[in-house]
């Protein structure tokens, strides 16, 4: 029952996406022209691409989801469907659940896109395994549910939601590693970057990029992502409150 | 009005209110509340607007803070699983899908309460636009599919707010015909509205003016104790007797 009540979210969720077929191929080609710009960018300089290529991977499912997720659930608060499903036998959890599958799915066949095109005809390469990749980003995409439901949460109309996008992504950008190596900023932003999960996710991409064999490291990195991500959606749900004024 | 039935004789209470009193934004808007609303029956929830009819719904649906005193509602407290099991909830203003079909709402809302569509695009006459966005329905029409998503499941306790409002005179007539057909059924129905009209549809009413209960009677009772059975009339004698 639990499952099917989750199931039933996610498929609602897929349905209402389907019915906006161009946020579907926004989110499946914007990705790939920026990784073809990035290519084209870096023409005479196939390491630095090597270098930019793959964590920019891991970034794409976060700020396409953190959009998604964040919008759709403020509709949800500001529309009243919200209300009327948190009378329902719904449970949050099975909502979010909802969320997280489909957005989850969704994310997948992004990063099989976009990762196809980038370590195809853009030739990135990559020395480890090709699926932990596409995992990683699959739990960025995670990552970016619970933090688009906690900015939901903040926010009381559509304006003010996207106005989180610079305040709770672009920060994490800037300091991810991808700008400057984390180990040479300095100890404050080092420590800052420590404590934010885009950090992780990135060092998990450089370690695949750089290193065969690198499946420890990358594992280890995918676990720290997963937890940022269950510990965002926990703290969203507790956002998602039955009463309200 | 609807003739008895025999499930009214052997009546229970799906609702019961004692004291309820709630604050929003510290102003008392609901004020010492005590009612009830019969399993098996049409209850009528008429006040102006701003009476704070949608609040008492909110209240019962369990979704209202600031709430004191009791609310039972099928033996349990509002929110609570059980409830939530048999519970359909209309909120005033269509709180459905607009990127999704009509069918596709009806079908969501049905798997979550694990249940079938069965007839319902039928009873609130919407089954020749099953297969059309929400987003492209006029206003009635959208109200009919948030109505809809809330008899999916067969609820014991119905909270229509203002379902029959914009609607026409025929579709309102049914719609009302439905309600009464459910009460048969078993439901206990909470219907609210502004119309003091349609009080004559309602097995009990439901008075409500500036958060306080003016009375809770039957329509019958309306006519005899205020000697009209123009219920506008009816209504404003009722609040000078007091």
């Amino acid at each position: 029952m639990r499952t099917a009540r989750t199931l039933a979210t996610a498929r609602r969720v897929l349905l209402q996406l389907r019915h906006d077929p161009r946020t579907i191929a926004l989110m499946l080609l914007v990705p790939c022209v920026l990784e073809t710009l990035l290519r084209l960018i870096y023409a005479h300089h196939r390491a630095a691409f090597d270098q930019a290529g793959a964590p920019l991977l891991a970034f794409f499912p976060l700020t396409t989801v953190f959009l998604v997720t964040s919008i759709a659930l403020l509709r949800e608060r500001v529309t009243g469907t919200l209300e009327r499903l948190l009378t329902s036998p719904l449970g949050r959890l099975e909502l979010l659940g909802g969320y997280a599958v489909s957005f989850g799915l969704l994310a997948t066949t992004q990063a099989i896109v976009v990762s196809a095109l980038t370590l195809g005809p853009l030739g990135l390469r990559v020395r480890g395994p090709v699926p932990l990749l596409v995992v990683l980003a699959v739990c960025v995409a995670l990552l970016g549910t619970g933090l688009g439901l906690l900015a939901s949460a903040f926010a009381r109309s559509e304006f003010q939601v996207v106005q989180f996008f610079p305040l709770i992504i672009l920060p994490q950008f800037l300091l991810c590693g991808l700008l400057v190596a984390r180990e040479r900023m300095p100890s404050v932003l080092h420590a800052i970057s420590d404590a934010l999960p885009l950090s992780y996710a990135v060092d998990g991409m450089h370690h695949l990029s750089r290193q065969t064999g690198a499946g420890g490291a990358v594992t280890a990195d995918i676990a720290i992502v997963l937890g940022f991500a269950v510990s965002a959606l926990v703290l969203g749900a507790a956002t998602l409150r039955r009463q309200t004024d | 009005m609807r003739a008895p039935t025999p499930t009214e004789t052997s009546r229970a209470d799906a609702v019961q209110l004692e004291r309820l009193t709630v604050e929003r934004g510290g102003r008392i808007v609901l004020r010492d509340l005590t009612a009830s609303v019969g399993a098996g029956r049409v209850t009528g929830l008429f006040g102006p607007s701003g009476s704070g009819k949608s609040t008492l719904i909110r209240a019962i649906a369990g979704v209202q803070s600031g709430v004191r005193g009791t609310i039972n509602v099928l033996g349990e407290r509002p929110g609570s699983m059980a409830v939530r099991r048999s519970l359909g909830y209309m909120t005033q203003d269509p709180s459905v899908y607009d990127d999704l079909t009509v069918a596709e709402n009806v079908r969501y809302f049905a798997a979550i309460h694990g249940g079938q569509i069965g007839s319902v695009l039928e009873r609130v006459q919407l089954q020749s636009h099953a297969t059309q966005l929400v987003r492209n329905l006029s206003g009635g029409q959208r109200a009919r599919v948030s109505l809809a998503t809330a008899l999916v499941g067969r609820p014991r306790l119905l909270l229509l707010d203002e379902p029959t409002v914009g609607l026409d005179p025929l579709l309102r007539r049914d719609l009302w015909q439905l309600f009464g057909e459910l009460a048969i059924e078993g439901s206990a129905l909470l219907v609210s509205s502004h119309v003091l009209d349609e009080a004559r549809h309602c097995d009990e009413v439901i008075l409500l003016r500036d958060g306080r209960i003016v009375a809770q009677l039957t329509p019958a009772e309306l006519a005899s104790r205020t000697g009209t059975d123009d219920l506008d009339e009816a209504f404003i004698r009722l609040i000078e007797q007091r």
